[in-house]
């Protein structure tokens, strides 16, 4: 019965609950909390009861209020979004766990029930847009979760409302490109539906109407996952914006942006075209490329360990456009995988910074020391493991999605791929160790005993390191992963 | 030549709308224009998918009884018009979180120019 509905479900979910909110915070105050990181749970075991569903029995389409597609919107469950599903409700409800002190201190403890019913709201975006099988309605949903987006994000001091409307107006346009292209693809083919689309594109190949629809979508596209020259909105408001509102759209937001890009790139826009005559691929991997480099030695150059790991966002996105533009098994496995790795691994290093924050140390690299290895160290340990994983030594989770994407370049045999990433790595470790060195290398000075402050609560550290072991897991069962999950996924290269 | 302008002048047009709208977006140094710039080029998209419904002698898309029932062509796509109730609605939202966002700026800088705030937040 529920195998049915499953496409439905997260989406739904998520809406409900936040129309609940006004309610919720009414019958209780820590209630908000508790729903949405519940729901979020709910909506993890929804994608992965999914994930092992559809990989075994095919997709499930859904058509939504019973209009049958292409007239009416359909959504689809197969293994790509029931993996993404999985992704965005595991992993927001760690943070979502760990929210509940910073949300308070940050937004005012009266403002906790908007704050938690704007999250449910971005959340129900970005599982729509992972869900939809419909153009226009991916539009919506985008929009749905950017406006919850820059309210969560704009929250908290004046600064982060100022880079909230900065990121408004260019995550607009990034939003209404998407949808001119959507328009000329409506006029050309008259329908919505992406695999309708997909069949009356097959049969009539690309005009100029349909060329100019595509590089109107892939810019759109590339200005909400902030690939390289598209990606000047995300340092100022990763770094404004409050502590959790960083974790839960850091991780999440951009790589939704990818999944859209992965699936109308390979699967709706005719891929041979899209190779040979528009050479799609090549740029974005050229993009891609470029953005790693340029993303981590921008890395290098800060001192505010949120901007530091807002650059290190944008090399990592490289990494996934690199997979994309591979258009090869390995490429895409690598993409995949380095979606979920990177979105624990960053929403770990942001909660790391949040605790950080809730302690009262401040985020500047030059402020740490190496006290703050016996004051916090659980804390510690997961900046630790999460920071090993993103420089990608084995065997965390960071190493393998990177071992996938070298493969896929020498592969293709493009040397000068080989060399970013291993290059990359280098760069990424010189930015770590940086911090690593401050914690663990430098003498502890031992200061009084009793001044210690108020200790971080539990929640905080628990959800902390259940992302950080959970890199540790992933890592070790990338192999699962692998070829239960992704393999089935690969589109027809 | 002439003949693609007379038949594409209204395309033309809204893409000249859309450059508007993009330009007051980008380049205008005060919020609340970047704002109407948007508004702008919000109008424009609207304009460019109603126009891709028009047809010339078209009708609205409503049963007309005096035409017979197999005659699809003589109505007007009515598909585009449902879509931008949606993106009007979108756009409405959009501009109403810009400009809560900028009470909150304004209330904290005093100033609504981009020049003048940043002078403020460097201090």
């Amino acid at each position: 019965m529920i195998g049915e509905h499953l496409p439905a479900l997260p989406i739904l979910l998520y809406l409900f609950l936040a129309l609940l909110m006004p309610l919720a915070a009414k019958l209780g105050r820590g209630l908000p909390w508790a729903i949405s990181w519940l729901g979020s749970l709910a909506v993890a075991a929804l994608g992965a009861w999914g994930l092992w569903h559809t990989s075994t029995e095919g997709p499930i389409r859904y058509a939504m209020g019973s209009w049958a597609p292409p007239v009416g919107i359909e959504l689809v469950a197969d293994p790509l979004s029931c993996f993404f599903t999985f992704a965005i409700g595991a992993v927001s409800a760690f943070v979502l766990l760990h929210s509940r002190e910073s949300v308070e201190r940050d937004c005012g403890a009266s403002n906790t029930m908007t704050y938690y019913a704007s999250a449910l709201l971005l959340l129900a975006g970005f599982s729509g847009i992972v869900g939809t099988g419909d153009l226009f309605n991916l539009y919506v949903f985008l929009e749905i979760s950017a406006l919850a987006g820059y309210a969560v994000l704009g929250c908290g001091s004046a600064k982060a409302s100022l880079s909230s409307f900065r990121y408004l107006i260019i995550g607009t346009i990034g939003a209404s490109f998407y949808l001119i292209g959507v328009g000329l693809l409506l006029a050309k083919t008259g329908s919505l539906n992406m695999a309708d689309v997909t069949a009356i594109l097959h049969l009539e190949g690309l005009s100029p109407a349909t060329t100019l629809a595509v590089v109107f979508i892939l810019v759109g596209l590339g200005i909400k996952m902030a690939l390289m020259p598209l990606h000047y909105w995300l340092p100022d408001v990763y770094t404004n914006a409050p502590a959790t509102s960083t974790a839960l759209v850091a991780p999440l937001g951009t790589k939704v942006a990818a999944y859209a890009l992965l699936r109308i790139g390979y699967e709706v826009l005719p891929y041979e075209a899209l190779a040979l005559d528009l050479r799609v691929f090549d740029v974005v991997l050229a993009l891609g490329a470029v953005g790693i480099i340029w993303g981590s030695v921008m890395a290098i150059a800060q001192d505010n360990i949120k901007r530091m790991l807002a650059y290190s966002s944008v090399a990592q996105i490289g990494y996934i456009a690199v997979g994309f533009g591979l258009a090869t098994p390995y490429g895409y496995i690598g993409a995949v995988l380095h979606v979920i790795n990177h979105a624990v691994m960053k929403a770990c290093l942001f909660l790391v910074t949040a605790n950080l924050e809730h302690r009262g140390e401040g985020v500047s690299i030059k402020g740490l020391n190496a006290s703050l290895r016996r004051k916090m160290p659980v804390t510690c340990a997961c900046f630790a493991m999460a920071a090993i994983s993103m420089i990608g030594l084995p065997p965390m989770a960071g190493f393998f999605s990177k071992w996938y994407l070298l493969l896929g370049s020498y592969e293709q045999g493009s040397w000068i791929l080989v060399v970013v990433i291993v290059v990359s790595s280098l760069l990424n470790a010189v930015y770590f160790f940086r911090v690593l060195e401050r914690l663990y290398l430098g003498k502890d000075e031992g200061e009084a005993e009793g001044a210690s402050p108020s200790r971080l609560p539990t929640v905080m550290s628990f959800s902390t390191l259940v992302l950080a072991l959970s890199l540790l897991a992933l890592g070790f069962g990338n192999v699962f992963i692998v070829s239960k999950f992704i393999s089935p996924m690969l589109p027809g290269f | 030549m002439n003949g693609f302008f007379e038949d594409y002048s209204a395309y033309i047009m809204c893409f000249l709308l859309l450059t508007v709208g993009l330009y007051g977006m980008l380049l205008k140094r005060n919020y609340v224009k970047k704002v109407i710039g948007m508004t702008i080029f919000q109008a424009a998209i609207i304009l460019f998918f109603i126009l891709t419904a028009y047809k010339e002698g078209g009708t609205v898309p409503v049963k007309d009884p005096t035409l017979p029932l197999d005659q699809a062509d003589a109505y007007i796509n009515p598909l585009p018009h449902a879509l931008m109730l949606t993106a009007i609605v979108v756009g409405v939202a959009t501009v109403g979180v810009a400009l809560s966002l900028l009470i909150r700026v304004y209330g904290a800088y005093g100033s609504l120019d981009e020049d003048k705030i940043q002078q403020e937040a460097s201090k």
